[in-house]
């Protein structure tokens, strides 16, 4: 059972009120300092044990490694492309199933996809679009570490401008490593008008259960990105991800936003966003805009678009 | 039990609504749409419980079907061609999950250049995925084995899921007279699905489709798959049986036409076995001891039961509706292989013959005979012999005019 009954279902004010019984045990082949699967294991605390898991190939699918999962619910890796037909399937499947009374309503489950940036936004989006589409009642996760990053952080269409992948090298000839912006899912995924799309950190559990709980009350498509600092493809410390979590939010680079049924609202709002630097600075992925040389023309692009994205907020 | 005018594709659709399944994941292609229209029709008016869904593609279709089967229904689905293909990975992910779909592969030739009528590259490429593959000749064997796949398929000993393939056209489009057998009947012999092993439940949380570490934990799995396949020659004999126990007709893994006696034969499958069969009967009036063995189930491959039937014949001549180019006819050498071990061999020839639907002619069909004349009497004839009119010739050559091509032929 979850630790939210449905009575319980009304926001909670401080970190004291997360569940504490965990629904994602330790002891994972999942790299040290995983920014999305500590998002993941909050948001799991909502879901309960009745959820099954429904998972694109990423690095989410070495959770289960056979004979070993570290979930106390169920689990389905499917493929690469199309895990939101797999989430449509077993709804389907669970539906028809208690309606002929082969199921009880007790055994139902959550159904959840656990995806990657590399599916999510590349190759898993026909697929998805089509769920929403069909409004199926299901959940996605997408953690976003921003690239491909369990076949060794190669360029996903989540990688920001100016980072560095192993598929989108620093040259001469190619000073900021990834030359386009991240796609805007959000956007792509509110212009299906699904009843909830909303971003989540997990250096912000209380912003992210709230949302995880509001999507409880709400049936169709409920969507999340997960910002997932990734010390393996961004290069920092393992202990520092919290750390980068709490910079892309006070930055501005992350926002944390909600729509329910289309309408944006955005859940933490700093008074003043501290400058980009300070959450690009550290991370290796982008040194080369700081050394041997600033690249003050990158530099002034990432911030500008970030400026100009919350003047339209503001607005 | 009703007598109907039935198409391939109507007769498949009946074979799932028999079987009373509980999900249908779809996506039209050309030549199977006819069997997602009469179902998404049979779901609409009730006459059929259970749920229609149509999807982006067909991986995604696939998908939902498989993880459907694994969450415990019972699920059908269809496709072709192209749409086999780009499910692919699917079915090789499916039959690892050792869940119990059954799909029904409508035969046409793959691009390019892309075209509509049928061969059998589409469903032979996937002939490792570890899928039962069941080829039918009839409307009325579509039906059937439909409802033998899902016997099959939810057999505790089996858990494997089934490819049932019909020709598109010369069978999908098809009016032939198909019992339709009274739902109780059909209930005696495949009842309501109970899954023990693929399902997904809120009190009983399971791990599916988990990944492996290592060859030996692969290799493990994969092993399963295959001796699972091979116990399925006997599974799929002892159920024939008990069908025709209840039905009346019967199905076997290859069926033998006029091969008691016979010296001369022609291996086929699917649709085109009638014409060979018809090819048969005229030698025999001719007095040539003219047999045929039509290949039914193709995975698993029943190698013992085609060497008893072709071991001992003067000559034996496979007829590929399909090609692997760089070696020729598919089922050859399948068929090659399984007489390896066997003592009296044949004289072997292969035959390739028609690809996009191309007609396989009566001369034609008599001209293999002769074949086999010469080959048992130890003379070379061409093998794989590449079928091709010279009527087809001409109007090949009136292409190329227009195309402005002449001469490069």
């Amino acid at each position: 059972m979850s630790a939210y009954e449905s009575s319980e279902l009304e926001a909670i004010k401080n970190l004291k009120q997360i569940a504490r019984e965990e629904q994602i045990l330790p002891g994972t082949a999942i790299c040290g300092g995983c920014g999305g699967l500590e998002a993941l294991r909050l948001a799991a605390k909502v879901l309960g044990e009745k959820t099954v898991f429904v998972n694109a190939a990423g690095c989410f699918t070495l959770l289960a490694v056979f004979p070993y999962t570290p979930l106390k619910g169920s689990w389905l890796y499917t493929n690469m492309a199309s895990a939101s037909a797999g989430a449509q399937g077993v709804r389907d499947a669970l539906d028809v199933l208690i309606e002929k009374g082969k199921l009880t309503r007790d055994e139902d489950v959550n159904v959840v996809v656990v995806a990657g940036d590399g599916s999510t936004y590349d190759m898993g989006l026909s697929s998805t679009s089509a769920a929403i589409f069909r409004e199926l009642d299901f959940w996605y996760f997408c953690y976003d570490n921003e690239s491909y990053g369990n076949t060794g952080v190669q360029m996903s269409s989540a990688t920001p401008y100016g980072a560095r992948t192993s598929t989108s090298a620093v040259t001469p000839a190619s000073r900021e490593g990834t030359e386009h912006g991240k796609k805007n899912l959000f956007e792509i995924w509110r212009a299906h008008r699904p009843p909830y799309v909303a971003t989540v950190s997990a250096r912000y559990p209380v912003d992210l259960t709230n949302k995880f709980l509001k999507a409880k009350t709400l049936k169709g498509p409920k969507l999340f990105i997960a910002h997932a600092p990734c010390p393996t493809g961004w290069l920092y410390d393992p202990e520092q991800t919290l750390s980068y979590s709490r910079l892309a939010v006070d930055t501005g680079i992350f926002a944390l936003k909600e729509a329910v049924n289309g309408d944006v609202t955005h859940t933490v709002l700093p008074k003043r966003h501290r400058p980009v630097e300070e959450y690009l600075a550290g991370q290796g992925r982008y040194r080369h805009l700081f050394e041997p040389e600033r690249n003050e023309r990158a530099l002034a692009l990432i911030q500008e678009q970030v400026d100009r994205y919350w003047e339209a907020v503001s607005q | 039990m009703t007598r109907q005018l039935l198409t391939g594709n109507a007769a498949a659709a009946w074979g799932a609504r028999l079987a009373d399944v509980d999900y249908i994941p779809a996506f039209p292609i050309t030549p199977q749409t006819e069997i997602v229209e009469l179902l998404s029709r049979w779901v609409a008016e009730r006459d059929l419980g259970g749920r229609f869904v149509t999807f982006d593609s067909e991986h995604s279709m696939l998908t939902a079907a498989g993880a459907a089967a694994a969450t415990g229904a019972r699920v059908f689905t269809a496709t072709s061609s192209q749409g086999l293909l780009y499910g692919f990975e699917m079915l090789y992910t499916i039959a690892g999950w050792r869940v119990p779909l059954v799909l029904v592969n409508v035969s046409r030739g793959l691009s390019s250049p892309i075209t509509l009528e049928a061969d059998h590259n589409d469903v032979l490429a996937a002939r490792d995925s570890g899928f039962v593959q069941i080829h039918t000749e009839t409307c009325q064997e579509v039906l059937d084995s439909v409802l033998m796949a899902y016997r099959l398929a939810e057999s505790d000993d089996i858990k494997l899921p089934v490819i049932v393939n019909l020709d598109g056209f010369t069978l999908s489009f098809t009016r032939e007279p198909v019992d339709v057998p009274e739902p109780e009947r059909v209930r005696e012999f495949l009842p309501s699905y109970e899954p023990n092993h693929a399902f997904i439940r809120g009190d009983q949380p399971m791990a599916q489709g988990t990944a492996v570490l290592g060859g030996f934990a692969y290799s493990y799995f994969r092993y399963q798959l295959h001796l699972a396949q091979r116990h399925a020659l006997e599974v799929i004999e002892l159920q024939a049986k008990e069908f025709e126990g209840l039905f009346g007709r019967s199905y076997g893994l290859v069926e033998s036409f006029q091969m008691d006696d016979a010296e001369y034969v022609l291996v086929m499958s699917n649709a085109f076995a009638t014409k060979g069969k018809a090819a048969v009967q005229r030698l025999r009036d001719r007095g040539v001891k003219a047999g045929l063995v039509r290949l039914r189930v193709l995975r698993p491959f029943p190698s013992e039961a085609i060497a008893a039937s072709l071991a001992g014949r003067k000559a034996v001549a496979v007829v590929d509706q399909n090609l692997s180019p760089g070696i020729g006819g598919i089922t050859f050498q399948e068929v090659a292989s399984a007489l390896y071990g066997a003592n009296d061999r044949p004289a072997l020839v292969s035959v390739v013959g028609g690809l996009g639907g191309k007609n396989i002619s009566d001369p034609e069909l008599e001209s293999i005979f002769k074949d086999l004349e010469r080959a048992a009497s130890g003379d070379s004839v061409p093998s794989p012999r590449l079928l091709y009119t010279r009527a087809e010739k001409v109007s090949m050559d009136k292409l190329l005019s227009i195309a402005g091509k002449e001469g490069s032929s």
